[in-house]
């Protein structure tokens, strides 16, 4: 029989070895998916991938016009839900001190922040390509942009929280009014943190398939309409991996390394920024 | 005198100008959400006029004869998210507590970063990477290794048999679990973040191993954020859709066993909505998107309302 001080060391060690434990095993995970897009996107990641565009099966190809309709709709998308995003965050930190409306916006908000995107799809499916009927990028890009607008208001609205008031009384008592004081002071103030929620919300969207599936579908060939369906690397990426030609899979591994690796560069490029803005203050 | 009181007028109408733009623009993102619902709702009118209450409990999915219902895809969402957090929370925990107490001050951003870096990853990777890499070896491996351990035990084992695939809500699960992980270590490490020094170094001064500190203090103080965090890493699980698209089977079939193909709500809309046929086939789907909204809506809600609790007891000690 251990006497209790024994057993209760014993136990410590046990549970926070399971700790350091968890820990590795989640960084195992990372490596592992990170290494394997490695081992198979590299040897398809050829210069033709960037030069040519989706091919039939069992014929050589690039995937130039999914890439070139993905960064289309994730630039509109993002340009659609930026400015939305920037304006209902400023309500939410500066004038949302009374009132039901601002705390009714910020818990859907947030409810919104992690609703299904597949659900987006459906939703705009409903109320955009069903009347047009007919698929579209200008339907993709709607899509994106609502997934872009939480991300913006959350983070915009946290930033200007972190503005110190004194610096607003100061500008309004120079006797700015408020619509300037706001947005050539506090908005300002907050640029970098806002940037890095644009970032992030640009690096959620360059990933994301489910909301596409249904809003722009896919198109073989080049297109630079956003009125017609529009090729993009997710759905690209779904289609070729799920398909049994080899070639297509090669072309989905180089897709895949792609978006995973400039999601990333967004992510760790997001948070350098705000990291450097947080020390210069 | 007079420009400069002109001057004020217009200041002031720009203001009220501005005031109502933020405001018109905040109370659209409600309107955002009423859309949502409301144009869900008008697409699977003609499912609920066509089979009423009965399509949830029934496990139909006859698109010829226009027969459906959502029984096996609720159960494979459900069952599949029910596997990811039973994985996910132990292992959040450890992440989360190994970053708040174990680790040296200089890698704690980092391995933090790199966590967060696995919610980055977007999910069609975790889809590829399932399919491709992960079902095998666990066709392979793990699956055979369940069937004879545990394939034969009483009452569990019905859950464990049949032919090791690979593909499967088990897999489905476990990759499910990956994915929510860092959501759930990253909510479960901020709330332990917020709990006073002060009573952490009252349990220390006690006598109590670092352990007894994690278990009896700071989980106790924090309980109701880390629910909210689990809530949180569990509306994730139900919505996401294309990891379990790739490794779920996709298979209208209600098994026992959990390493056979199921189907979930939105693996069944990304496959099968852009080819369905018939108002009824496409009102159905709309219908199993509003299901799964409805459901998500209500486990975020909670989450959102038990993270807020705590914050607000937070702001009383303070």
């Amino acid at each position: 029989m251990l006497n209790l001080y024994t057993r209760r060391r014993i136990i410590n060690a046990f549970n926070l070895s399971i700790s350091v434990l968890a820990m590795l095993v989640g960084l195992f995970w990372l490596c592992w998916i990170l290494l394997t897009l490695l081992d198979h996107g590299l040897p398809a990641l050829k210069s033709t991938v960037f030069t040519q565009m989706t091919p039939p099966p069992g014929s050589a190809g690039g995937l130039l016009n999914a890439i070139a309709g993905s960064l289309m709709m994730t630039l509109v998308g993002t340009l659609i839900g930026t400015p939305i995003g920037i304006l209902a965050g400023t309500y939410l930190a500066e004038f949302g001190q009374r009132g039901w409306l601002a705390p009714v916006t910020r818990f859907i908000n947030d409810v919104l922040l992690s609703a299904p995107s597949i659900v987006i799809g459906l939703f705009v499916y409903e109320i955009y390509v069903v009347r047009m009927k007919h698929f579209s990028g200008w339907a993709g890009a709607f899509a994106l942009s609502i997934l872009v607008i939480p991300v913006v208001i959350r983070t915009t609205e946290n930033m200007l929280r972190l503005i110190p008031n004194t610096l607003r009384e100061a500008a309004a008592a120079l006797g700015a009014p408020q619509w300037k004081i706001i947005s050539f002071v506090t908005l300002r103030a907050a640029r970098a943190g806002i940037i890095t929620g644009v970032l992030l919300a640009v690096a959620r969207i360059s990933g994301e398939t489910a909301p596409l599936l249904f809003t722009a579908l896919n198109n073989q060939f080049w297109n630079s309409n956003m009125d017609q369906p529009m090729a993009n690397l997710p759905v690209v990426i779904f289609q070729f991996a799920m398909s049994p030609y080899e070639d297509w899979q090669r072309l989905a591994w180089a897709g895949a390394l792609l978006i995973t690796f400039s999601v990333l560069t967004l992510n760790i490029v997001a948070r350098v920024l705000f990291r450097q803005s947080a020390t210069t203050h | 005198m007079f420009t400069h009181e002109a001057h004020l007028k217009r200041q002031a109408v720009l203001d009220l100008l501005f005031r109502s733009l933020t405001r018109v623009i905040a109370f659209g993102v409600l309107a955002l959400l009423a859309a949502i619902i409301v144009s869900l709702l008008v697409g699977s009118l003609p499912a609920i006029h066509a089979f009423g209450l009965g399509f949830l409990f029934s496990s139909d999915w006859d698109p010829v004869n226009d027969k459906f219902g959502a029984l096996i895809p609720i159960i494979g969402t459900l069952v599949t998210s029910g596997i990811a957090l039973l994985i996910a929370i132990p292992v959040s925990f450890g992440i989360a507590v190994f970053l708040t107490e174990l680790s040296p001050r200089i890698l704690r951003r980092p391995l933090g970063v790199a966590i967060e870096l696995l919610a980055g990853i977007p999910s069609i990777i975790y889809g590829m990477w399932g399919l491709f890499i992960f079902a095998p070896l666990f066709a392979d491996y793990f699956e055979p290794w369940i069937n004879k351990h545990w394939g034969s035990m009483p009452y569990i084992g019905q859950f464990f048999s049949g032919p090791p695939m690979g593909i499967g809500m088990l897999t489905a699960g476990v990759i499910l679990a990956i994915m929510v992980i860092p959501f759930i270590a990253s909510v479960m490490r901020d709330v332990f973040d917020v709990v006073p020094p002060l009573l952490k170094e009252s349990a220390y001064g006690l006598g109590a191993t670092t352990w007894e500190v994690v278990w009896n203090v700071v989980l106790p103080y924090t309980r109701i954020g880390v629910v909210g965090g689990i809530m949180l890493g569990l509306g994730r699980a139900l919505g996401e859709t294309m990891a379990v698209t790739f490794v779920i089977g996709n298979a209208h079939e209600l098994s026992k066993s959990l390493l056979m193909p199921g189907n979930s709500i939105s693996s069944a809309l990304a496959n099968e909505f852009t080819e369905a046929v018939g108002d009824l086939y496409t009102s159905s789907l709309i219908e199993l998107g509003l299901i799964l909204f409805f459901i998500t809506f209500i486990v975020l809600s909670l989450a959102r309302f038990m993270l807020f609790k705590l914050g607000k007891r937070e702001g009383q000690t303070a």
